[in-house]
């Protein structure tokens, strides 16, 4: 290595110190600026130990969570795996807030501190900041705040009412954690204002409570009748598909507090859900994002071969998609379908060929890779995404093949693979696959009656036939119906069609 | 742009939510930690580490699909199908077409294991049990000392800086010696300067300016804080009252104690040994075998070396009283006492045994366990065909006479644990209270 190299370097060999990572950061983010035209929230780069990593994990990568002992169990879990060798670390986690909080492992080499900044703190931070699902359904600024009152609200609660009792309502609302949340527009969330809400609530309670209403006698009550029945659901915003913002609202024996800690987990499930829905994208992103500025940092002389070397070896065993035969295949990795699909978007772009003009008239030939990418990761999420840009090449290379497993039939059959016939259908079929809407269940609660037996009704609509796994859907409904108070019935029920197919009836816990 | 360093944050900041795991699955993880401690060898008995307990236990349910119905998946890596190509069912779902719906936690393993730190698995393992008449002594021991505060000193680390002290001798050192005021300065200022540029008082001006001259070099030559001034809090040692143990381990080692038996009797002693060092920050133990004599020996000699000749048990408790009396004065140490024996005795001895241990043992004592151990089978299946052997006989008439001695039949390794959870078991826990006064 020559003198006049030398004073290009970033750093030198595999060890780093804080200034080491801000002079990485800043060449990172002149190319990600300048070359990229990217675009990130403030970065906050934390170096955190091995330990810190695995409670990072374990409390859903939320740095400040509130206690529960699902997270100690996770926590166990991985810290097990992890003695054992089964599994290593993850070399960073990244926080969707406003500055954006990536945290870098101490042990990582300096080598692995500069993909992991160019990964997180400029690939996950742009998609962040710009697309449209992190815009309308995740407030940035305010979720540090919020974790922060979220987790001194239970702890608050836990000396008020008993570490059992607030567990109870916390082990429900995880139950039904994955039905918390609304998956149509509402309002942009502000959670910076959610604690002045709690507050004034309890103010409000206070001022109105008064001793003398409680000796009033309760009005009669009107039997209903079939024509109120419309009216009812309608006041109580029924069906309602979001449970736990249902039972907040409504249940009809909830302390404040109970409800409260309902709303803390369904705001924290709702906060998560876009990072559901861009797996691959976001994976995508800051896979590609990483790789275009180590080589290009490489190619400017900053850093040597041997880091070069070194950070295409994490990039490789990071992208690396083994066969649906292998004994690896857990899945498709949406690390490698996600920066496949970018180098591919880069490459029709730069370098089309006819197949390509035909798939993709609108950016075939565009010649500005980067401007039909962050087209791409500001306006979609997974499933519109693959449908929108998969190409022909793309499937061919993955060898992607469509697999229907029906229950009612002897053997699987191959629907469709990547030949010409196939194309488009094993592209909506794998589009299908990132839609949460269609993997998860689809449950709502469709009718109660508040003024009879109060009797709690949900419904799920069965698509292809797949019902409910049967021992845990009671479980979850037990959950339920001790946050109701009241019975709960869980019809599953045909769709289209309309067949009852079965009910569980699950009675609260004496 | 920041970077912040937190691996200086305090770590642990999960253990509350551990703790709230371990509570929760506390049960399952006390059977899982016994069984792993029946597994292990005896000198790893107090270690930490992995135990599995059933996954369905902690399971965090949720609403999902069960198997069933038609499924879509979209695969990568084909080979060689090709449209239309029906391909038989894997067997339970695994292989091909397996699991992209598999289990939460990334595993299909029904088992959930996870690390114990040595102090969790001994509470966990020895929960529910106390010693009987515990830490009656405490006494005196120089060893470690706790620190007591005992006025100030003129010298000591800064940590230890008695602010308020070292102020109010600041503050009575500058009356003294008659330090100017910030005030009297200022006082001076202002009248300088309002009669400054009055040639009337030019004079006046002079003599002032005099005065402020001499009286802040007065505040330079007086400082503020002297080092005499500085007082540190002083702390002095205290001995600290300590309670302090030893652990008597009696064997009869003669011919008829077999390797199995032995063996029976080490699990015993190792479970006193760890629920002593629970509880006494100072164990010490002590090895006595006999035959038919007695000497006090090291471990390795005490269970693997081999002996022949009589039995006389009194043989071992005059040993005791030997070592008691030159090392271990009752005034100041918890006595223990585990005595192990299949059971035989000379038959002149069992009178002298008795006597010894009544009036010269069992006093000094905190505690004295007999076991006797037994080979499984030995007697036939139905309990006890033999009838109770000499020593038992000995035991259970002082016994009966109300002398504080408990003692237990053990034939098998799995009883170990019932018989030491019973002897130590907390009152009201157990309804068999080990039979002692």
């Amino acid at each position: 290595m020559s003198e006049v190299l030398d004073d290009r370097l970033l750093y030198q060999g595999a060890e780093w110190d804080f200034d080491t990572l801000r002079v990485i950061h800043d060449a990172c983010a002149e190319i990600a600026g300048q070359e990229l035209g990217l675009d990130w929230y403030s970065n906050r780069i934390e170096v955190i130990s091995a330990e810190q990593m695995l409670d990072a994990y374990a409390s859903t990568g939320l740095p400040l969570s509130y206690r529960h002992w699902s997270f100690g169990k996770h926590f166990a879990q991985h810290e097990a795996m992890y003695r054992r060798g089964l599994r290593g670390l993850a070399y960073e986690i990244v926080i969707n807030s406003d500055p954006c909080v990536s945290y870098v492992m101490e042990e990582n080499t300096a080598t692995m501190q500069a993909l992991v900044i160019a990964h997180a703190a400029f690939g996950h931070n742009h998609f962040f900041k710009n697309n449209r699902l992190f815009r309308e359904w995740t407030d940035a600024k305010g979720i540090l705040d919020y974790l922060e009152f979220a987790k001194g609200y239970v702890q608050a609660c836990e000396e008020q009412h008993g570490e059992m009792a607030v567990e109870r309502v916390l082990d429900s609302a995880h139950a039904l954690m994955s039905h918390g949340v609304h998956r149509h527009r509402r309002r942009a969330p502000d959670l910076q204002s959610e604690q002045k809400r709690e507050r004034e609530r309890r103010e409000h309670d206070e001022r109105m409570y008064n001793v003398l209403w409680s000796t009033l006698p309760e009005k009669a009550t009107t039997p209903s009748t079939s024509t109120e029945e419309e009216r009812r659901r309608a006041l109580l915003q029924l069906p309602q598909e979001n449970i736990l913002y249902f039972l907040e609202k409504t249940a009809p024996r909830l302390a404040p507090w109970q409800r409260e800690i309902i709303r803390i987990v369904r705001n924290i499930s709702q906060y998560f859900l876009p990072q559901r829905q861009t797996k691959v994208m976001n994976e995508g992103c800051a896979t590609y994002v990483h790789h275009r500025i180590l080589n290009r940092l490489h190619a400017q002389g900053r850093i040597t071969d041997g880091h070069l070397l070194e950070a295409l070896h994490s990039h490789t065993s990071v992208i690396m998609q083994p066969g649906f035969d292998d004994q690896r295949y857990s899945g498709m990795n949406p690390y490698a379908l996600g920066f496949a699909m970018m180098t591919d978007i880069a490459r029709i772009a730069e370098q089309p060929t006819e197949e390509d003009r035909e798939w993709f008239p609108d950016f075939a030939g565009s010649g500005d890779a980067m401007e039909v990418l962050r087209y791409a990761w500001s306006e979609f999420r997974d499933e519109s995404f693959i449908l929108q840009f998969l190409s022909p090449k793309l499937m061919r290379e993955l060898k992607l093949f469509h697999l229907v497993d029906d229950a009612g039939q002897p053997a699987l059959r191959v629907d469709s693979m990547h030949d010409e016939r196939g194309y488009r259908r094993l592209r909506r079929a794998l589009a299908r696959q990132y839609d949460p809407a269609l993997t998860d269940a689809d449950i709502q609660v469709v009718d109660v009656d508040l003024n009879g037996d109060r009797r709690l009704i949900l419904e799920h609509y069965v698509q292809g036939g797949r019902l409910l796994e049967d021992q845990e859907a009671r479980q979850v409904l037990r959950h339920l119906a001790s946050l109701w108070s009241y019975d709960v019935v869980l019809r599953e029920v045909e769709t289209p069609g309309g067949a009852a197919l079965r009910e569980h009836v699950v009675s609260p816990p004496r | 742009m920041q970077i912040l360093d937190r691996r200086l944050n305090p770590s642990g900041r999960s253990l509350p939510n551990r703790q709230r795991f371990l509570r929760r699955a506390k049960s399952l993880v006390q059977e899982a930690v016994r069984d792993a401690s029946a597994k292990r060898g005896i000198r790893s008995a107090d270690e930490g580490g992995e135990v599995s307990i059933p996954l369905h236990g902690i399971r965090e349910p949720s609403f999902h699909h069960g198997s069933g119905g038609i499924r879509d998946h979209v695969l990568p890596g084909n080979k060689e199908y090709r449209e239309g190509d029906e391909i038989p069912r894997p067997p339970s779902g695994g292989g091909g077409g397996g699991g992209p719906e598999g289990s939460p936690d990334g595993s299909g393993e029904d088992t959930f294991r996870f690390a114990l730190s040595r102090e969790e698995f001994l509470s966990l393992f020895l929960d529910d049990l106390e010693l009987p008449d515990m830490a009656k002594r405490r006494l005196v021991d120089g060893s470690d000392p706790a620190w007591q505060r005992a006025g100030y000193s003129v010298s000591g680390s800064p940590a230890n800086l008695a602010l308020g002290r070292t102020m109010r001798n600041s503050m009575s050192r500058r009356i003294a010696l008659k330090r100017p005021k910030h005030e009297t300065v200022q006082a001076l200022e202002e009248e300088i300067a309002a009669l400054e540029g009055d040639p009337e008082q030019a004079e006046r001006v002079l003599a002032l300016r005099a005065e402020l001259e001499r009286q802040i070099q007065r505040t330079r030559r007086i400082p503020w804080i002297d080092p005499i001034d500085v007082r540190y809090r002083r702390f002095d040692p205290v001995p600290k009252p300590v309670a302090r143990a030893v652990m008597f381990c009696l064997m009869d080692v003669s011919g008829s104690m077999t390797e199995d038996m032995k063996d029976l009797a080490k699990r015993f002693y190792t479970l006193l040994f760890l629920f002593l060092q629970r509880r006494y920050k100072h164990v010490e133990i002590v090895f006595i075998r006999h035959t038919h004599e007695a000497s006090e020996v090291d471990e390795e000699t005490f269970f693997y070396s081999r002996e022949t000749g009589g039995t006389l048990v009194s043989t071992a408790l005059e040993e005791m009283q030997k070592v008691v009396a030159d090392r271990y004065p009752p005034s100041e140490w918890n006595i223990y006492a585990a005595q192990a024996s299949d059971g035989d005795n000379a038959a002149g001895d069992s009178q002298k045994t008795a006597r010894l241990l009544v009036d010269a043992i069992l006093p000094a004592c905190q505690y004295y366990a007999y076991i006797e151990v037994g080979r499984e089978g030995e007697h036939g299946i139905p309990g006890f065909p033999r009838g109770p052997t000499d020593l038992w006989r000995t035991y259970e008439a002082l016994v009966a006479a109300g002398a504080p001695l408990a003692m237990k039949k053990v034939r098998h390794r799995r009883d170990i644990f019932p018989v030491f959870r019973e002897l130590f078991a907390k009152r009201g826990v157990l309804d068999s209270t080990p039979a002692q006064a």
